[in-house]
């Protein structure tokens, strides 16, 4: 195997709210079956890469949860495997991870033991299909130090959120600045990275030791001009789920056709075994992605439905996401809203918000009138 | 020394003929039921349930998909270090190679195996009902009891009773007769083919009765020889939920149970789960201008038109404008625009064109095998096509890649099949 492969899921987005009280960016539920890290673990293991580390920090517990069996990413082997890297003490470190640089440095036995020559880093919370492949490929032809995935943003979408980058005619980067205020160009990192896996030892060794452990600033952008970083443009679906809007779309999104088969059966997740979704006699059910193990007698249109939620006689949904074993009373009214996991809205209970700001209710409340 | 306290032997050989065109390429334990689910699932789920974690399956009739679907246990959490599940499969000896020849043969032939595990009851299964039961209680009751052998009994009413093997019990379940298939039943307590028996009474019993009967079988020969004997024998009583799914009927009966609002037999509790070999299908889509009403939809299915009293497998398609009323669609089907489908059985990958009409007519029973098909009901074959436009009637049999020159004037009357000769491998080619 030509890489290994580091997923970054030890964040916590600030602008979630509720959403990530209890679990971490990278486990948020997404189209009705997968959380947001399936996807790069999938992408990996479809690049044939078969060792991936998923580094966790905050509000790990879920993440564990989810990858608590390599099996279902076909990873429970003896070459390679799932490693799921959390913080730890030890002799001469008592300290949470720092930022991503530092994740990787209180790791770096990982990949020191290792035997890969290249390491391909992708952030956890973001929903794209990619074949590393090509992108390793690439790196290699280029003789580039460091690849960045990037891709254009379309102008109905606010780039100031993200990593923006600018290139000359050779496609070598030379400025990458975060969350610019004035972005200087319409091309954005994806949050995917090739490195070699010395290199990657060897500079993340020299900037933690100089108090620095962010591996976007202080690594990608500081050393633009000492190493050659290249640019690789990724075409296609792609979607940060940081945001509450961004992540409401992106799951609007699973109703579309393409998208779906984009995704199906590429993508890998965490099998529940639930019984297939029953549509009681006065259900309703349009333009709707059901998770197994519902039971639906409501209506509901424009909705992506997760696992074993229940719907009561009555109620009218639209134009939402209602997460895993959510039940909901008889004669609600549901719209623009995220309801997530295991809520309990009590019989007539209405929940409106807007297509802008989708109303939000937190894990595991009770709701009634 | 390895040493478990039960193992199970579940016999999952049998064609099952009885379901006609549904077990053609498949074991009966392999067929599908409930949408995502496969007969042998039930067994299988409740032996983890129940905390027996080493499984023998034996297997005979064709047993490509059945031992692809158990693979190595993975589903039930049975790929495990030190017992799990083993495909037991006919083989060569020294003496020559044999098929099992019954029920009793099957395991006898398997004795090694048992013996490898050191158990101290052996479980002995069947691989076609439909039902959850904690055989760890069973157990208990095994011991309680000091049984040698003791048979799960099911309570049916009194008119049922003559179509089943029936155990006359004693006021303490004590049982001192089995009659098959009585025109006069003195008990309502029937044998439902789950069976615990002490190992060494079960080992005794084969290697005997093997001299006596190679077709060695555990409902003509074993059990009546032991109870000759003086064994103790007793009926543990099963209330719940069972049915068996031998025949097209019942199996259509047994599938219809689920989608009842609130349905007799459960199975969307947390606790006594059926697993099955889900993993990674993608979500079930349900489109603009879909009706879904009183059914059941498995994932990776996209519903387009109109499905009525239905269940449904996987990766299911319903285009636009096409009805599904009464029917059970297995994985992997596709069903055109503006097809009518009514009281079907639709086996995998079968696909239908647009515009067609299918179980539409008058109720005639199937010329070619009434007894099998005689309550309206027309089944399809796995891999089968049905062309655009024709119509076909009820009790109906296809197993073939038809064309429009197969169905005269474009119909295919009540009672009348089309089975083309197929190869080894089926309709697959």
């Amino acid at each position: 195997m030509r890489a290994l492969g580091i997923v970054l899921a030890g964040g916590k987005s600030g602008r979630m709210g509720a959403l990530v009280r209890n679990r971490a960016t990278s486990a948020l539920p997404v189209g009705s079956c997968y959380r947001a890290v399936d996807f790069p673990i999938s992408n990996m293991t479809n690049s044939g890469m078969n060792k991936i580390a998923v580094i966790t920090q905050y509000n790990s517990r879920s993440l564990h949860d989810h990858l608590s069996s390599p099996k279902w990413w076909d990873l429970g082997s003896k070459q390679g495997g799932l490693f799921v890297l959390s913080p730890y003490l030890s002799i001469d470190n008592s300290q949470w991870f720092r930022g991503t640089a530092d994740s990787i440095y209180q790791n770096l036995t990982f990949l020191r033991r290792s035997k890969e020559p290249y390491v391909v880093i992708s952030s956890g919370d973001c929903v794209y299909k990619m074949d590393y492949t090509d992108m390793i490929a690439y790196h290699e032809r280029k003789g580039a130090d460091i690849t960045i995935g990037y891709r254009r943003v379309p102008d109905n979408e606010d780039i100031t959120q993200y990593g923006v980058i600018e290139m000359d005619e050779n496609d070598r980067i030379t400025d990458l600045e975060e969350k610019p205020l004035e972005p200087q160009s319409d091309l954005a990192s994806i949050g995917v990275y090739v490195i070699k896996r010395e290199l990657l030892i060897e500079k993340i060794e020299e900037i933690v030791l100089e108090g620095r452990y962010d591996l976007v600033r202080d690594l990608f952008s500081r050393y633009r001009k000492v190493l050659k970083i290249y640019g690789y443009r990724f075409e296609g679906y792609w979607r940060n789920v940081g945001t509450v809007s961004s992540y409401f779309d992106c799951n609007m999104d699973f109703l579309s056709k393409e998208i779906r088969e984009t995704f199906a059966p590429y993508t890998k997740t965490k099998p529940k075994d639930e019984p297939p979704a029953k549509y009681n006699a006065n259900a309703k059910v349009v333009n709707a992605l059901v998770g197994n193990g519902a039971i639906l007698n409501g209506s509901a249109k424009n909705c992506v439905i997760f696992r074993k939620v229940f719907t009561g006689d009555g109620s009218v949904i639209s134009d939402s996401i209602i997460m895993e074993g959510t039940r909901i009373g008889n004669n609600c009214v549901v719209e623009y809203a995220i309801i997530d996991k295991d809520v309990n809205l009590h019989d007539g209970v209405r929940v409106i918000g807007t297509a802008e700001k989708p109303a939000v209710i937190t894990k595991g409340t009770e709701v009634s009138v | 020394m390895r040493k478990k306290e039960m193992i199970a032997m579940l016999l999952a050989g049998g064609q099952g003929s009885r379901l006609g065109i549904l077990t053609s390429s498949n074991a009966k334990p392999a067929v599908p039921f409930g949408g995502k689910y496969r007969i042998i699932d039930f067994p299988m789920s409740n032996c983890v349930n129940s905390g027996v974690d080493t499984v023998g399956v034996v297997t005979q009739y064709q047993p490509l998909t059945l031992t692809q679907h158990i693979g190595i246990g993975t589903p039930w959490d049975l790929d495990r270090q030190v017992g799990g599940v083993t495909i037991l499969s006919p083989h060569e000896k020294r003496a020559g190679g044999e098929w099992f020849a019954g029920t009793g043969d099957a395991i006898y032939q398997n004795l090694e195996f048992i013996e490898q595990n050191n158990p101290e009851y052996v479980l002995i299964l069947g691989g076609d009902h439909i039902y959850k039961m904690d055989y760890a209680k069973m157990l208990a009751y095994h011991k309680k009891n000091d049984c040698d052998v003791s048979i799960a009994a099911l309570t049916v009413p009194w008119e049922d009773a003559s179509r089943f093997g029936v155990m006359n019990i004693h006021e303490d379940k004590r049982i001192y007769e089995f009659e098959e298939k009585p025109a006069q039943p003195k008990s309502n307590f029937i044998n439902m083919g789950i069976y615990i028996f002490k190992w060494d009474v079960l080992r005794d019993a084969l290697e005997r009765d093997h001299k006596i009967h190679p077709d060695s079988d555990f409902g003509k020969h074993i059990l009546p020889m032991l109870l000759q004997e003086g064994k103790r024998m007793f009926a543990y009583e099963f209330e719940g939920y069972w049915r068996d799914v031998g025949t097209i009927d019942s199996y259509w009966m047994a599938n219809m149970d689920l989608i009842q609002t609130l349905p007799e037999f459960n199975l969307y509790e947390d606790f006594d789960k059926i697993y099955t070999d889900s993993a990674n299908q993608p979500p079930m889509y349900t489109g603009l201008n879909a009706e879904i009403e009183g059914s059941l939809v498995s994932e990776g299915s996209e519903i387009i038109g109109k499905v009525y009293n239905s269940v449904l497998g996987t990766n299911v398609i319903v285009e636009e404008g096409a009805i599904v009323r009464d029917s059970i669609i297995m994985e992997e089907c596709y069903i055109g625009k503006g097809t009518v489908i009514e009281r079907c059985i639709i086996d995998k990958h079968t696909t239908i064109g647009e515009n067609a009409k299918i179980g539409d007519g008058e109720n005639i029973k199937n010329i070619h095998k009434p007894d099998l098909y005689d309550t309206g009901i027309t089944v399809i074959g796995e891999f089968s096509i049905i062309p655009d436009n024709v119509t076909i009637g009820k009790n109906c049999v296809i197993f073939a890649r038809t064309e429009p020159r197969d169905y005269e004037n474009g119909r295919l009357e009540s009672g009348q099949s089309i089975v083309k000769q197929v190869n080894e491998k089926g309709l697959r080619a």
